[in-house]
């Protein structure tokens, strides 16, 4: 019976071993696969006019592939999210956590979880129906598909991680240092600001990072609002980020030009990866504190 | 697991009843071939998702036993597709390429396609020519008050690189590589939604695509229409096109829809899904 029963144990350990294995094998392999196949066409064009190149014109007679438009579009992008969202996340995780009354909290924070589920083609199709003809009338251009769009849009795409995480953090934070502070006469607002927020500060810092990835990655939303021309960025130019460089073109490219919407995807996975390595830092620093 | 198993079950259950007992197309033409069977597998243009998923559908009907499958990938894609085998048939919205027919593939016209050119229903332009549709497309001409509109600039809708519409509709205007558009977009019904927003917007669609919510402008003074495109006086138009590999039979069951897709009985249910067929 004792025998039997150390038996399943070991079974158990080995198949959640395998299951674990599953998910890193599964890294590994598209980790392997981009390398692979998002090599060679940055050989053949070469990396300095790859990453630098401010023409991409994949389906002419010759040829231009350069993706710095698409690098710029996207860093400016995430920045543009990054200043919208962050404060107001920020505020929102603020009250939240410590001025909501609990009733009004429950609410809020199921709201803003159901924002987190709303599917990205929901976002791209509200923002494509209201929100371009909107910056159209709005700022009297020709056109509302935008850098400028796609930065509102993505803007509310991060809230909901930046807002949770947050929460957390703050939650986090032991009521003896409110209590303290609040003792030594200093007002609430004072308290969160002076004391709350910066012992969440690592985690307010991950919130940031995770939304810094979120806006980033996503490419269904913004490819309806952006205009997808492979502009140099502009605020109210029609611009292409990395994620829907891939996209628009992938399902009928061919040779180099298919090789070199993987390299764009490496590209991407490189910053994926980078902003990943900065959340561990956060994260880890966190719990050293 | 045992529920999953029964979820799974009802799914295909209600997947086949669906199969059983959807088309209601015109199903009273060809005479049944004598108990078919197998899969017919065709890929390519999106373009031709209504033409070909139309022929599948009243396909199935006359044949119960043969699966058709329709994988929408592009022009380029299912030409692809084809000369590597992976699909019986591959459809384009371009005819091929003179390296791809050396390359040993077949094509057979199924029908033409006209390529509407659309504005706003609010644009008071309604007749444009080719050279000046051309020259609006490569910048030359940038503000509708140019062509008899109101004073505002003229926004171009097209479609993204390699899409078999945008191709089709750059080489009959002869703006190959020059397009200075300001919207790239993924498909057609982007394009019409973005067309019907924007009172200054010009964009091209396939012309069976085309609904109320934009208007088809004439070209060279013909309306687009299932007559001008067929006797050629509507000039932006371009084949549909089904690929075959040249020398390796198809199977039973895709040459029997070849025959069926290309036949005379075909025709109505092409013209339904607004293509012009060709076949007499």
């Amino acid at each position: 019976m004792k025998k039997n029963g150390r038996f399943l144990e070991n079974f158990i350990h080995g198949v959640f071993l395998i299951l674990g294995l599953i998910t890193v094998g599964c890294v590994l392999l598209i980790t392997v696969y981009l390398f692979i196949s998002g090599i060679p066409a940055i050989r053949e064009i070469g990396l300095i006019p790859f990453l630098s190149g401010t023409r991409w014109a994949s389906t002419a007679a010759e040829p231009q592939y350069g993706i710095l438009p698409f690098i710029l579009t996207s860093v400016y992008g995430t920045a543009g999210a990054i200043l919208l969202g962050v404060p107001a996340g920020f505020m929102t995780a603020v009250y939240l956590s410590k001025a909501a009354p609990p009733k009004l909290r429950s609410v809020m924070e199921s709201c803003v979880s159901l924002l987190a589920g709303i599917p990205s083609v929901v976002y791209g199709l509200v923002g494509m129906l209201i929100l371009v003809p909107g910056i159209r009338k709005l700022f009297n251009v020709p056109d509302g598909s935008s850098l400028f769009a796609a930065i509102i849009v993505l803007a509310i795409m991060i809230l909901p991680s930046i807002i949770k995480v947050s929460v957390t953090a703050l939650d986090a934070v032991p009521k003896e240092y409110e209590d303290a502070s609040l003792a030594l006469g200093a007002t609430p607002v004072e308290t969160w600001f002076r004391v709350s927020v910066p012992a969440a500060k690592s985690g307010i810092a991950a919130a940031v990072v995770l939304g810094v990835g979120r806006a980033i990655g996503e490419a269904m939303a913004v490819m309806m609002v952006s205009g997808n021309v492979p502009n140099m960025p502009g605020l109210f130019q029609s611009v292409r980020f990395l994620t829907t460089a891939v996209a628009s073109e992938m399902s009928y490219s061919s040779g180099l030009q298919r090789q070199a919407l993987f390299s764009i995807a490496l590209v991407l996975f490189l910053f994926i990866m980078l902003i990943n390595a900065s959340l561990n830092f956060f994260l880890k620093r966190d719990k050293e504190v | 697991m045992k529920k999953t198993i029964c979820i799974a079950l009802v799914a295909v259950m209600t997947l086949a009843l669906l199969a059983g007992c959807g088309s209601s197309g015109p199903a009273e033409t060809a005479a049944p071939a004598a108990a078919l069977s197998g899969t017919v597998a065709t890929d390519g243009s999106t373009s031709m998702a209504k033409v070909i998923g139309a022929l599948g559908e009243s396909f199935m009907e006359l044949n119960k036993d043969v699966t058709f499958t329709y994988n929408p990938t592009g022009s380029g894609s299912g030409i692809a597709a084809v000369s590597e085998g992976r699909c019986d048939i591959g459809l384009s919205s371009r005819a091929l390429k003179d390296e791809e027919k050396a390359s040993g593939l077949r094509e057979t016209v199924l029908a033409l396609d006209g390529i509407a050119v659309i504005v706003n229903p609010e644009n008071s332009v309604s007749d444009l020519d080719l050279e000046t549709i051309a020259k609006i497309y490569t910048g030359e001409i940038t503000n509708w008050s140019e062509v008899g509109g109101n004073d505002a600039a003229i926004v171009l809708i097209g479609r993204e690189a390699g899409s078999g519409t945008r191709d089709g509709f750059e080489s009959i205007t002869g703006t190959k590589d020059s397009c200075k558009y300001r919207q790239e977009l993924t498909s057609t019904g982007d394009v019409i939604t973005t067309v019907s927003q924007n009172p200054d917007a010009i964009g091209y669609a396939s012309l069976a695509s085309v609904k109320d919510s934009v208007k088809a402008l004439s070209v060279n003074g013909v309306a687009p229409s299932e007559d001008s495109v067929k006797d050629g006086s509507y000039l932006i138009q371009r084949p549909f096109v089904l690929v075959t590999r040249e020398g390796s039979d198809l199977s039973a069951a895709a040459q029997a829809f070849f025959d069926y897709a290309t036949s005379v009985d075909a025709a109505g249910i092409i013209s339904a899904a607004g293509a012009v067929a060709v076949a007499k």
